[in-house]
Order: C-alpha cells, then sequence, then structure tokens
C-alpha cells in the first residue's frame, strides 16, 4: 500500500507555488473556487490510489 | 365510503363479493399479501408456481394510471421472465444505449453503454409501469387460469391488523361492507407510504430530500427525438435545476424537471404553466400532446427490520429510495425473487422458520446498498452545500474535456443487483481461481448456450451446477432436493460460461440457490460438503 507523502517533495517549491498563485490571477473569487476545484480533481485522478487519496483528505483536516 | 386515492389505467381486478364475506367464521389463507403493486403480484405468482395459495388484497381494481417507473434493469426482467412475464416486457420496452450529459447548454459529453455479450436480456429496458404491472397481472390470470391456488381481490382494503404469533387477523373493508380474514403469514407490499407499517407501529427512518420534480410524459406528434437519455444539468432554458428526457413506448418521452423545494404544485400542475416550461426545454414549434404529469417529492428510508414475526415487508413499504438510477421496483422484485422460495420452504415444513430472517439479512444489505448508490446521485444531481455544488460544476467542466471526469458524473447509476457478501447462507469460497462475479453470495449471471440462455436452465430449484466435473444427478437433503445441471465450458463457443464460472479453474461445482445466488462452490463434487452447504443454504446451520 502506497503511503501519502507528508515530508518535502516538491523541487523548486518556490516556483510551483508561484505558478500555483498565478494561475489564479484575473480570477473572481468564484473563479478561483471553480479552478481550484477542478485542479484538485485532476490532482486526485492523477494519484488514483484511493488509500492514499484518503490519508490526502484525512491529513488537510484542521486538527484543532 | 370507497373513494379512490388514484385514477386507474387498466381496471384489471373489478370487485366481486367473495363467499369468504359471507361466512360466519373468519377463513384462513397460508399466505395474504396486502397490497397489489408490481412487488405484491410478483408475490403472488412466485409464490403460485409453488403450488403455495395466496390471496392479493388491494384497495383498487387495477393498475395505477399515470407511469413512476419507466426503468427496469436486466435482473428484474430475468425474475419476470421466470415469472412467464420477461418475454412480452422486452417486445413493449425500448432498448437504449446512448447517452448524453449537457450542463449548462453545452454538451459536456456522450456515451454508449455498450451492452456486454452473451446475455438473454438486455442491461434495461424503458417501460411504462402500468404496462409492467398489467403483464405480470395477465400472467397471474393465466396461472389462475391452469389452476394455480392465486387470486387477487379489488377494492378489499385492509384497515387493521392483530398479529398474533402464529397468524394474522385482518379487518377488511369492500363495497359490500366489512368482513374478516385470518392469514398464517402476511406480507406488506402496500407501497411507500404503508398504511400496514402504521397499523403495527412501525418506524420508516432516512432522509428526505428538499426537492420537488415536476414529471411530465409526452406524446410527440409531429417532432421525433431519438432513443436516447439526454440529461441536462442547470440548463438554462429556466425548465429546473436539472431535466432528463428519456424516450418510452408508443413514442412517449418522459421529461422529469427538477424544480425545488418551495413550489406551488397547484399552479405548478396547470397545463398551460407546464406548457411554458416545456416549450422552453424543446424550442418552439415541436407539438405534442401532453399523457400524463405529476410533482413528486421523494425521500431514502428503510424500514429497521423487514420481518416482523408472521408478518414480512417488501417493495417501496419495507425500503424506499430516490428515481435516480431505477431501483424502486427493480429492487422490489429482487425482495420477491428472495422471499418466494424461502417462505414456501418454510411453509412446506422444509426449512425452519429461521430462513426468513436470511430475507431480512440479505434485503437489509441490498436496501442499503440502493440507498446508498440512490443517495450519491442525488448528492451529485441536487448538490447540498455550496462546496458539493463547486465540485460537481468542476466535475462537469472536466469532463468536456478530459476523460477521466466522466465516470465521476453521477446522474443516476444502473440499478445492478446486490452480492449477498456476508450472508449466513453462504458456504465460504472454495473455488480457487474462480471469477469474483460469481462468489458465493452473486446472483448468476447469464451465459450463453448454443441457441439457449443459462439462467432459464437454472430455473427456481436448488441447483448442482457442474462445469467438468463429475456430481450425481440428483441428491437429497433433508427433504430439500437438489438436481444437477452438468455443463462442459465446450458448451458455450463465446467463452463466456468459462469467463463467468471457471476463471482460471479447470472445473466447478456450484450450489445455485433457487433465487439463482451461489450458495456455494468447489473445484469438484463431495457429498459431505454439498449437503453442508446445502444445510446451511436452507438455514438448518
Ligand atoms: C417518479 C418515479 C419514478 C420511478 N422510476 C422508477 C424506475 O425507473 N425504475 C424502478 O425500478 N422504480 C422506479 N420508481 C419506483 C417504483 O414506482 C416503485 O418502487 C414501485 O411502484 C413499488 O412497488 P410496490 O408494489 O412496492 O408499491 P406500490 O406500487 O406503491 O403498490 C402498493 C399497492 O398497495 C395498495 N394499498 C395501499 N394501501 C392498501 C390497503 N390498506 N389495503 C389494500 N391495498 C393497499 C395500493 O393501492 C397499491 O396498489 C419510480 C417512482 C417514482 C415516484
Amino acid at each position: 500500500m502506497a503511503e501519502l507523502t507528508l515530508t518535502p517533495n516538491i523541487d523548486g517549491g518556490d516556483d510551483f507555488y508561484a505558478e500555483l498563485i498565478g494561475a489564479h490571477e484575473g480570477l473572481s473569487r468564484e473563479e478561483s473556487e471553480a479552478y481550484n476545484a477542478r485542479l484538485l480533481l485532476v490532482l486526485a485522478n492523477h494519484i488514483g490510489d484511493r488509500d492514499v487519496l484518503k490519508a490526502a483528505i484525512d491529513a488537510a483536516k484542521r486538527k484543532d | 365510503m370507497f373513494d379512490d386515492r388514484y385514477t386507474l389505467a387498466y381496471r384489471l381486478y373489478p370487485y366481486e363479493k367473495h363467499a369468504d364475506q359471507d361466512k360466519p367464521a373468519p377463513v384462513r389463507h397460508p399466505v395474504v399479501v396486502m397490497g397489489g403493486g408490481p412487488i405484491g403480484v410478483a408475490t403472488a405468482i412466485d409464490l403460485a408456481r409453488q403450488n403455495i395459495p395466496c390471496v392479493v388484497l388491494d384497495d383498487h381494481e387495477g393498475v395505477g394510471m399515470g407511469s413512476r417507473a419507466i426503468c427496469f434493469a436486466k435482473r428484474c426482467l430475468e425474475i419476470a421472465d421466470r415469472y412467464g412475464a420477461g418475454k412480452p416486457m422486452v417486445e413493449k420496452g425500448v432498448t437504449w444505449n446512448l447517452g448524453k450529459v449537457f450542463h449548462r447548454d453545452d454538451k459536456v459529453f456522450e456515451f454508449n453503454l455498450l451492452p456486454e455479450e452473451g446475455h438473454e436480456f438486455p442491461a434495461f429496458i424503458n417501460l411504462q409501469q402500468p404496462y409492467f404491472e398489467s403483464f405480470m397481472i395477465e400472467r397471474l390470470y393465466e396461472l389462475q387460469s391452469q389452476g394455480a391456488p392465486v387470486e387477487i381481490r379489488g377494492k378489499n382494503r385492509v384497515d387493521s391488523v392483530d398479529v398474533k404469533d402464529d397468524h394474522v387477523t385482518l379487518e377488511i373493508t369492500t363495497p359490500d361492507g366489512p368482513y374478516t380474514m385470518e392469514a398464517d403469514w402476511l406480507i406488506g407490499t402496500d407501497g411507500a407510504n404503508s398504511p400496514l407499517r402504521e397499523m403495527m407501529g412501525l418506524e420508516f427512518t432516512g432522509k428526505v430530500f428538499e426537492d420537488s420534480f415536476l414529471i411530465a410524459d409526452i406524446k410527440m406528434i409531429n417532432d421525433s427525438f431519438p432513443t436516447e437519455r439526454w440529461f441536462w444539468f442547470e440548463p438554462t432554458h429556466g425548465s429546473g435545476a436539472s431535466t432528463l428526457l428519456h424516450r418510452q413506448p408508443d413514442d412517449v418521452w418522459r421529461v422529469d424537471f427538477q424544480i425545488g423545494w418551495d413550489v406551488d404544485r397547484k399552479e405548478e400542475l396547470k397545463e398551460e404553466n407546464i406548457r411554458k416550461r416545456l416549450d422552453a426545454f424543446l424550442g418552439e414549434g415541436v407539438e405534442y400532446e401532453m399523457v400524463w404529469s405529476s410533482i413528486y417529492t421523494f425521500q431514502c428510508k428503510r424500514m429497521k427490520e423487514f420481518r416482523h414475526g408472521r408478518v414480512v415487508f417488501a417493495g417501496d413499504a419495507a425500503h424506499q429510495v430516490s428515481p435516480f438510477g431505477a431501483r424502486g421496483a427493480n429492487s422490489g422484485m429482487q425482495d420477491v425473487d428472495n422471499l418466494g422460495w424461502k417462505l414456501a420452504m418454510v411453509i412446506g415444513g422444509k426449512a425452519p422458520e429461521s430462513l426468513l430472517d436470511s430475507y431480512n439479512h440479505e434485503r437489509i444489505h441490498g436496501a442499503d446498498e440502493n440507498i446508498l448508490n440512490s443517495t450519491r446521485s442525488t448528492d451529485f444531481i441536487t448538490p447540498k452545500s455550496e462546496a458539493s455544488h463547486i465540485l460537481r460544476n468542476a466535475v462537469l467542466d472536466l469532463a468536456e474535456h478530459h476523460e477521466f471526469a466522466r465516470p465521476l458524473v453521477n446522474s443516476g447509476r444502473l440499478s445492478v443487483p446486490c452480492v449477498y457478501d456476508g450472508s449466513p447462507l453462504n458456504t465460504a469460497n472454495a473455488l480457487s481461481g474462480g471469477p469474483e462475479i460469481t462468489r458465493p453470495g452473486a446472483p448468476c449471471p447469464d451465459a450463453p448456450l448454443g441457441d439457449e440462455f443459462l439462467l432459464p436452465r437454472l430455473g427456481d430449484r436448488f441447483i448442482l451446477l457442474t462445469i467438468d466435473a463429475d456430481g450425481p444427478d440428483s441428491f437429497e437433503e433433508d427433504g430439500v432436493e437438489v438436481t444437477r445441471l452438468a455443463l462442459s465450458a465446450d458448451d458455450d463457443k463465446t467463452g463466456a460460461l468459462a469467463a463467468r464460472y471457471l476463471g482460471e479453474a479447470k472445473s466447478a461445482v456450484y450450489l445455485i440457490r433457487p433465487d439463482q445466488h451461489v450458495a456455494a462452490r468447489r473445484d469438484s463434487f463431495s457429498d459431505t460438503q454439498f449437503r453442508k452447504a446445502l444445510r446451511r443454504a436452507t438455514g438448518k446451520v
């Protein structure tokens, strides 16, 4: 069973982050929300593994 | 005193005074079925075919007007065929494979539900419920004329019941006044609002969905739409939050508009207002006649237990699902399929009463699966929160361009029969390399056998199916008989039989229940093991 990676895993994290922000440029709040949802689905499909997805859904929850 | 609650499409069982009504003491019947909808009639046919006397009581005199169910799935048709009513349904019904999904005004994608080869029946047909019911009632009368101990009494309304340990007393109202009847067993198939549930003070719990749907069945006059299923999410023609267009026989199309919760039903149901919606949706110049219209809301609910001593519930009375995915009548037919042989065995003294608890177990499992699936479709079609609305639309947007998102689009999942995993009647799998789809608990998939098909050969008795394996022609254990059906993988040149029943195995022996679910399987026959499996499958272990 594959495990969810929760340690740094992106090469050039700053670049990635800038690209992510950049994708939202000029979008209204509503458009941004829609975009986030689409991006999420694209990434989820790429991962595919249901155990990893489940772990990710949990990991993203606020723990406090 | 005796008003109809709905208009009849076909008056198939007009009231006739029965001799029972003048008897000084109540007459006792082995089985009384309360409610002559599709599920009650199916129950009667199932029992009649096993020679168990059965009386159906209905508070109307025939089949209700207006088509509620239109989509009947393969398993349901296979069961109806076993009862002798499946073929006319398929003949009359519309078979379709092509579907289109739209979001706002754009086509998102289209799909072709290419049917799997090697099944006698299609994956589903569209057929108005009144036709479905009529074919079944005709079949019931046919059996009756051949001497089967079955009858259906119109305008016999059950007004109260007194449930005892070993029988039930029913108070019935007829146009000639009341009478009392007794039943060894009472089957409650009196629909989603089940008065019987109420009389017995039994709960029906689950989820109510705050949305209404306007159905219009229309007959096209000068225009024809293709035989496809079209589903719109958020159409901009202002006709509803989602719209479904689906073809039925007789050039009738079902249009189903989602119109929200707070609606003025009377206003919405005025023909002029329905026409306004339809015209906006179909475009100018399409001429049609209105056949039937109605507004429905729905819920996903079930009873905690389907069996209460001598009273057993089936169909909508036991569980109700949203119409998305067509699981109402389809799953009710599977209830009957499951109940019929068990009840007959218990009445015939061939199995302990506790066998009926496995009906409770297996069909609750089925109901939960159906409720889960139809709730998910409903959540997709009518998102309940802003976040789920955003995600739903994201799926639709992506589906237009990327194949990966299409399976996530859920405008109703096709009803498939449930596998009774974990049922107390199953014997653990002992066929190594055997296919998953025929594991113990699974409904037998059909397979071609030359010009014939497998399922009709299984029939409705206990069967020992041997594929390239030895076994006795029949054996009996504690009053229950098992008959062998000897096949070879070579009997089906298409390879479907081997793929569905052997998998990696070279040979296989299956014990198959009368409802065509697998009870046990091994690679070869073993007298001890199969006798044990039979005892287990009849509730004796
Ligand atoms: C809009 C809509 C679309 C649907 N589409 C589909 C579909 O595509 N596929 C599908 O499989 N299902 C569908 N369904 C569900 C399907 O219609 C039901 O599941 C089915 O009718 C249930 O059959 P039943 O025999 O259990 O109950 P019912 O059909 O409700 O029959 C109950 C009977 O009991 C009688 N009765 C009630 N009280 C008494 C009494 N006191 N005494 C005597 N008799 C009584 C009633 O008059 C009635 O005849 C749909 C439902 C709706 C509303």
